[in-house]
């Protein structure tokens, strides 16, 4: 197959599941004619008519609601949000209908919601955010964030296949800088499985989403001082690849969680606890996490450049974790 | 009237075991069987059976209850052990003791689904299960219920304006009972009437005596099948009473008595049951039937729910996702 951008990876995704599946339907915010305000949907109104790519009005709680009402009736909705942010907005919907379907009702809800987080494109404090750590307390919605196009494609024809909610976090910055070679066939990508991006034996990097190729910068620039480091891209966080995360930890003794998310509360506070509790003797070095600072992200360059983890920030707390 | 003599009694039957389940809840909140808090629908039983009768359940049709429309489901197939058991938190509840009073049913399977807490939520999901209707191509309606409180969250808001866009098979009823707990309906509202909020989505609105079971039954008819025939959303206002407070703890001083009184006066089941027997429609001898058969039904129910375990606490973790076989035992 010819080389496929992120974006188009997602779209890819979206059409043959629909084609495969009559079940799937796409719901969301200029979806339809428009094709996705970033073209996610590009010519799926086309190939399978109104009915299955419905423009909403502007109204998360209504297209959360009524995608997870469809879900309970057999359908296997897609509801997009514009941008992820804006997922606060559906926020009480999806932790205290979505979520709960299976647990207080036992009734299936095979809901993908799904929408562009991140920041990098000066897009200011409400087109930048990163949603994970928001959901990951209420459990019943499972939460995936590839980085990689094959990633992206085959992770969320695993959430549409999948009969639980789930959330996938694309990210914008990635839609159409990333281009890979994919597979012609049907694949897809587990949930709850990490890929060990890069092997090493000195450092572990656990990460996911854009950050990713923040952590390959950082682990270039450390191979040169004859670093050999491993980049653990979860994936996943929700359920997430814990057997991963402490073999690799036992491996190289030393770990840092990158996220774009803020520090405090984020994901990574999750994994950090849990390595410590569960791989605290192979520790040669505190645990370390870089991530955003804890403030909304901001617009203009200089400050959403400081305020966003990158590859200096990622030496720093390598340096000091190969020092201790 | 389309009603025939078997289909009014059928009607007295839902209401007289309504009010009947309700009182032995009661009585089982006294003695501390009931855990939690427990929501009568005293005086509003004859909207919540009359609109939930005019639906067809044989076409898929859903009633979305909120806490005052225990007959609703009552109509559409609930049984009367398994909302005793839900108010006792019992493990073989159809919740497994997982959640409370009537938050339950598969709308799927079951004709109803039980609403959760958040007030509003109910709108877009019943928009979404009338949307799954469509997309199926069958010709189901939903009939949501909604309180003049609850009607003013941006979740029913949101509902109610993409179900009218949409133009889906959905009647939305919103139950006036011009009180939300302690609050007067002139603090939450300036709207001179509920049904009017229909005129800001562009959906029908009307407004009908909601102590009148068979105008209540006529109305919602009529927009149930306006809807089945694809005319859209009608905004239903049925005007009623709540004759005790929010819930058993609450005494709602904060009503004045003579409202309550004249409420009382008005009750849906005496107003129905009087007009049957001026009729000739029924016998005083059949009604006395009717609410014997719901009161050994009630017994039957309360039976069988005080014999059924407590749910094992082990089993909290469980359940949650696909592929524990949970729910599948």
């Amino acid at each position: 197959m010819a080389e496929t951008t992120y974006l188009d990876a997602i779209t890819q995704a979206m059409s043959e599941e629909m084609a495969r599946d009559e079940r799937v339907f796409l719901i969301g915010e200029d979806v339809g004619l428009y094709g996705g305000a970033f073209g996610t949907s590009k010519g799926l109104i086309e190939r399978f008519g109104a009915e299955r790519v419905i423009d909403t009005p502007i109204s998360e709680i209504a297209i959360t609601g009524a995608a997870s009402g469809a879900a309970l009736m057999g359908m296997r909705p897609i509801a997009e949000m514009q941008f992820i942010d804006f997922i606060t907005c559906a926020y009480d919907m999806l932790v205290n209908f979505t979520a709960t379907n299976r647990y207080l009702y036992g009734r299936a809800c095979p809901i993908v919601v799904r929408g562009p987080a991140g920041g990098g494109v000066h897009g200011g404090p409400f087109h930048s955010s990163n949603p994970e750590a928001m959901f990951m307390n209420r459990p019943g919605i499972k939460i995936v964030s590839p980085g990689t196009a094959y990633d992206a494609k085959g992770l969320l024809k695993a959430a549409i296949r999948d009969d639980d909610p789930v959330l996938f976090i694309e990210h914008k910055y990635l839609y159409r800088r990333i281009k890979e070679e994919l597979p012609a066939e049907d694949y897809i990508v587990p949930i709850g499985k990490a890929n060990i991006r890069r092997k090493g034996k000195d450092l572990t990097i656990i990460t996911w989403s854009a950050m990713i190729y923040v952590a390959e910068e950082a682990a270039d620039v450390l191979a040169k001082d004859g670093v050999s480091v491993e980049i653990v891209d979860l994936r996943s966080i929700i359920p997430f690849d814990e057997e991963a995360i402490l073999s690799s930890v036992a491996k190289t003794n030393r770990c840092i969680i990158l996220h774009e998310a803020p520090l405090t509360g984020g994901a990574g506070a999750e994994f950090a606890a849990r390595i410590a509790e569960k791989a605290f003797d192979y520790l040669d070095a505190p645990i370390k996490r870089v991530a955003a600072l804890d403030v909304p992200t901001p617009y203009s360059p200089p400050l959403e450049a400081f305020a966003l983890p990158n590859r200096d920030k990622v030496l720093a707390a390598a340096r000091e974790l190969l020092a201790y | 009237m389309d009603l025939s003599k078997e289909q009014l009694l059928e009607i007295d039957y839902f209401l007289r075991l309504t009010r009947t389940l309700e009182e032995r809840l009661v009585a089982l909140f006294r003695q501390s069987k009931v855990i939690g808090g427990l929501y009568r629908s005293l005086g509003q039983e004859g909207e919540s059976v009359a609109a939930a009768y005019a639906l067809d359940y044989a076409q898929g049709d859903v009633v979305q209850p909120l806490i005052r429309n225990l007959g609703s489901i009552l109509v559409a197939g609930a049984k009367p052990a398994d909302i005793i058991k839900q108010y006792m938190a019992k493990g073989d509840s159809p919740t497994r003791g997982r959640e409370l009073n009537i938050h339950f049913g598969n709308p799927a399977t079951d004709g109803f689904i039980g609403q959760i807490s958040m007030l509003g939520d109910m709108i877009p999901v019943m928009a979404g299960i009338a949307l799954a209707g469509r997309m199926q191509k069958r010709k189901l309606v939903t009939l949501a219920f909604i309180g003049d409180g609850g009607s003013s969250t941006g979740a029913f808001w949101e509902g109610l304006n993409f179900a009218t866009v949409q133009k889906l098979p959905m009647v939305v009823i919103v139950e006036n009972n011009a009180y939300a707990y302690s609050t007067p309906t002139e603090k939450q509202t300036a709207a001179k009437r509920l049904a009017d909020k229909a005129v800001g989505v562009g959906a029908r609105g009307e407004t009908v005596d909601g102590n009148d079971v068979l105008a209540v039954y006529e109305a919602t008819k009529a927009a149930v099948e306006r809807a089945r025939a694809g005319e859209g959303v009608t905004l239903l206002e049925v005007l009623t009473f709540r004759l005790k407070g929010h819930a058993e703890h609450d005494n709602q001083s904060y009503v004045p008595q003579e409202i309550i009184d004249e409420w009382r006066g008005k009750d849906a089941i005496d107003r129905f049951e009087r007009k049957l027997l001026e009729d000739a429609t029924a016998t005083r001898a059949e009604l006395d039937e009717i609410q014997q058969r719901a009161k050994r039904e009630v017994d039957a129910a309360t039976d069988e729910a005080e014999r059924a375990p407590m749910p094992d606490g082990h089993e909290a973790g469980l359940g949650l996702l696909a592929g524990d076989g949970y729910w599948e035992r």
